[in-house]
């Protein structure tokens, strides 16, 4: 059954039907509505707990707490918010404790404002916090998406002992589209729930830190947590393509930006531009080789966000020099509509056009 | 001190119930004495940890153990809130004046007058402010349940200390609220004395301006 719901509502119910018990979070603009419907939703589940936390630093560190005790934790926030918990996604990582962390992201930097934008590209993507780590970071596009993705997140956060964050932000949060939910809840199936602290009966006592003095042995585990994102890497990359195959020029964009480059691309296409669309849907792992792949046949790639530019050094990178990399960003809040966007990568088109001959 | 909750866990047949939240702070190698569940918390996340885990295993000991720095200054809107949401878990706040670990430095339950590394001329209350009472300062909040300060600077105190520690669990036990035991304890590393003139030191100085006993205890 199809159901009419905001991006931030839609997350909290398929939170909840993927086993998600615990709820932390502090209030903030564009996500106010999920721990709203948490407050509400929870209360109806055995075991859920809510709490409005006393701040990100606390809401962080309560999901930390619950997802060592074993249960399924999440908490949200906006921008400036994600910046408070960074300190524990760190400690996360390095625990290898499981949590979903949803950042709604806004204008920035600083306080900024409430308006749509993708600036948090570079925090998320880099681990975010200090040290040597990743964490997988989901760009959804849609209120389908944001639900589905929400399941998914809590599914890699186990299988990979990591945090997982999924990347939306105010305009995905609130808008308002029909969502299906699985009909049943999900149990929760966790290989290797040798972790969690329940109390050292009949068990050698458990000890989870991050504290390793020794620099040799903090090595290891800085190879081993290395290693485990090396696997994600090689499993876990997840992209969409649209009217790829005969296109001359390829756009980059994920989440909000990637659907007005849908709209645009689908004008260009009536004109007759070939024009397709690699709309990444993991953004840590990148996926680099659909990039590098269609670098083989076509030598101008159009990178649009919604900040000054972060995801395109990603697709340089990935490209390392092989293709000629176009750029269109606008931060701080401003959601271009498709037809601007669309008079942008028309006129890069073009002068691609006349380079070639 | 790790000696004397160790030994209350056993005592009181807890061990494979406790789940501790050691700090960072001297505390964190508190995982080398006793061996018990533990989870690391970020400095001064003590509270929100320990709160996490409550809530999802009710049934379980949860306490953490946290320094007068890590509690009183970066983790003190945990610690108040923990407190104030009556959160079913014991606290057991190591007050000794300084900051330990990183090398003596001023704390906020440092005396006036106390000089430290980085109150070179003695902590000036015009400047620095004036030592935090935390009990005190908890005891204003509704929802606490009990809170005692006690000390280890000697047998009869640590007796006293033991007692206060097994009540605090007693009280969590019977979910009848969050409890905080604050122990008075020597550093004479960072004080600069030997252990006889540290423990003289809790007597004569610092139980002065923290003084000792039942702070506030509701009834169980
Ligand atoms: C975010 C952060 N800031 C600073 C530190 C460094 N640090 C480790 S322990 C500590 C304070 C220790 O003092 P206290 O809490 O009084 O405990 P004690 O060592 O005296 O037992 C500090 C500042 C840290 N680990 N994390």
């Amino acid at each position: 059954m199809k159901r009419l719901m905001s991006g931030n509502n839609a997350i909290g119910e398929a939170a909840v039907l993927a086993g998600c018990t615990c709820y932390f979070g502090y209030p903030i603009t564009p996500q106010n509505e999920l721990p709203e419907y948490m407050a509400k939703r929870l209360a109806a589940v055995p075991d859920g707990v809510f709490i409005q936390a006393e701040s990100e630093l606390a809401a962080i560190n309560m999901v930390l707490g619950a997802s060592v005790a074993g249960a399924r934790a999440m908490t949200s926030s906006s921008s400036p918010g994600i910046s408070l918990k960074q300190e524990g996604i760190s400690f996360l990582a390095a625990q290898e404790l499981p949590a979903v962390i949803v950042n709604m992201m806004r204008g920035g930097p600083g306080l900024g404002n409430i308006s749509p934008a993708q600036s948090d590209y570079f925090q998320a993507t880099r681990g975010g916090g200090h040290g040597d780590y990743k964490i997988i970071v989901l760009a959804p596009a849609s209120v389908q998406e944001l639900a589905d993705t929400t399941a998914l997140a809590f599914d890699l956060a186990d299988m990979f002992r990591t945090p997982v964050m999924i990347l939306g932000d105010g305009m995905l949060g609130q808008m308002m589209e029909p969502v299906t939910f699985p009909a049943k809840k999900k149990e929760r199936h966790l290989a290797h729930a040798d972790y969690v602290l329940t109390g050292a009966k009949g068990r050698p006592a458990r000890l989870v830190k991050s504290l390793i003095l020794d620099p040799k042995e903090a090595e290891d585990h800085n190879w081993k947590l290395y290693r485990k994102y090396q696997r994600i890497e090689q499993q876990e990359v997840r992209y969409e393509t649209f009217m790829l195959d005969d296109a001359a020029m390829a756009v980059l964009a994920y989440g909000t930006a990637a659907r007005i480059a849908r709209g645009a691309i689908k004008r260009l296409r009536e004109e007759g531009l070939k024009i397709g669309l690699i709309r990444p849907l993991t953004l840590w792992p990148f996926p680099n080789k659909i990039i590098q792949d269609t670098a083989k046949h076509l030598h101008d790639f159009f990178v649009f966000e919604m900040s000054t530019g972060q995801m395109v050094e990603d697709v340089k990178l990935a490209l390392e020099g092989k293709a000629r990399v176009h750029f269109y960003g606008r931060p701080g809040g401003v959601v271009p509509t498709p037809v601007e966007l669309s008079r942008i990568i028309s006129r890069h088109y073009y002068q691609s056009q006349k380079r070639k001959k | 001190m790790k000696k004397v909750y160790a030994e209350v866990l056993d005592e009181m047949d807890l061990r494979e119930k406790a789940i501790c939240v050691p700090p960072a702070g001297c505390a964190v190698l508190a995982y080398d004495y006793i061996d018990i569940d533990m989870v690391e918390a970020p400095h001064g996340r003590g509270a929100a940890v320990a709160t996490g885990i409550k809530r999802v295993r009710p049934e379980n000991l949860v306490f953490s153990y946290q320094g007068d720095g890590d509690l009183a200054a970066i983790g003190t809107a945990e610690t108040l809130h923990a407190a104030n949401r009556g959160e079913q878990i014991t606290i057991f706040f190591v007050n000794n004046a300084v900051y330990g670990m990183t090398g003596g430095q001023m704390a906020p339950t440092s005396l006036l007058g106390q000089k430290t590394t980085t109150s070179p001329a003695g902590r000036d209350p015009g400047r620095e402010g004036y030592p935090i009472k935390v009990c005190e300062v908890l005891a204003q909040l509704g929802a606490p349940a009990y809170l005692e300060r006690v000390a280890v600077n000697k047998p009869a105190a640590i007796r006293n200390t033991k007692k206060a520690i097994a009540k605090a669990f007693q009280y969590q036990l019977r979910k009848t609220g969050f409890s905080l035991v604050e122990i008075l304890s020597p550093c004479p590393t960072n004080w600069k004395l030997n252990s006889v003139e540290s423990c003289a030191w809790i007597d004569d100085v610092m139980s002065k301006v923290f003084p000792l006993g039942v702070i506030k205890e509701t009834t169980c």
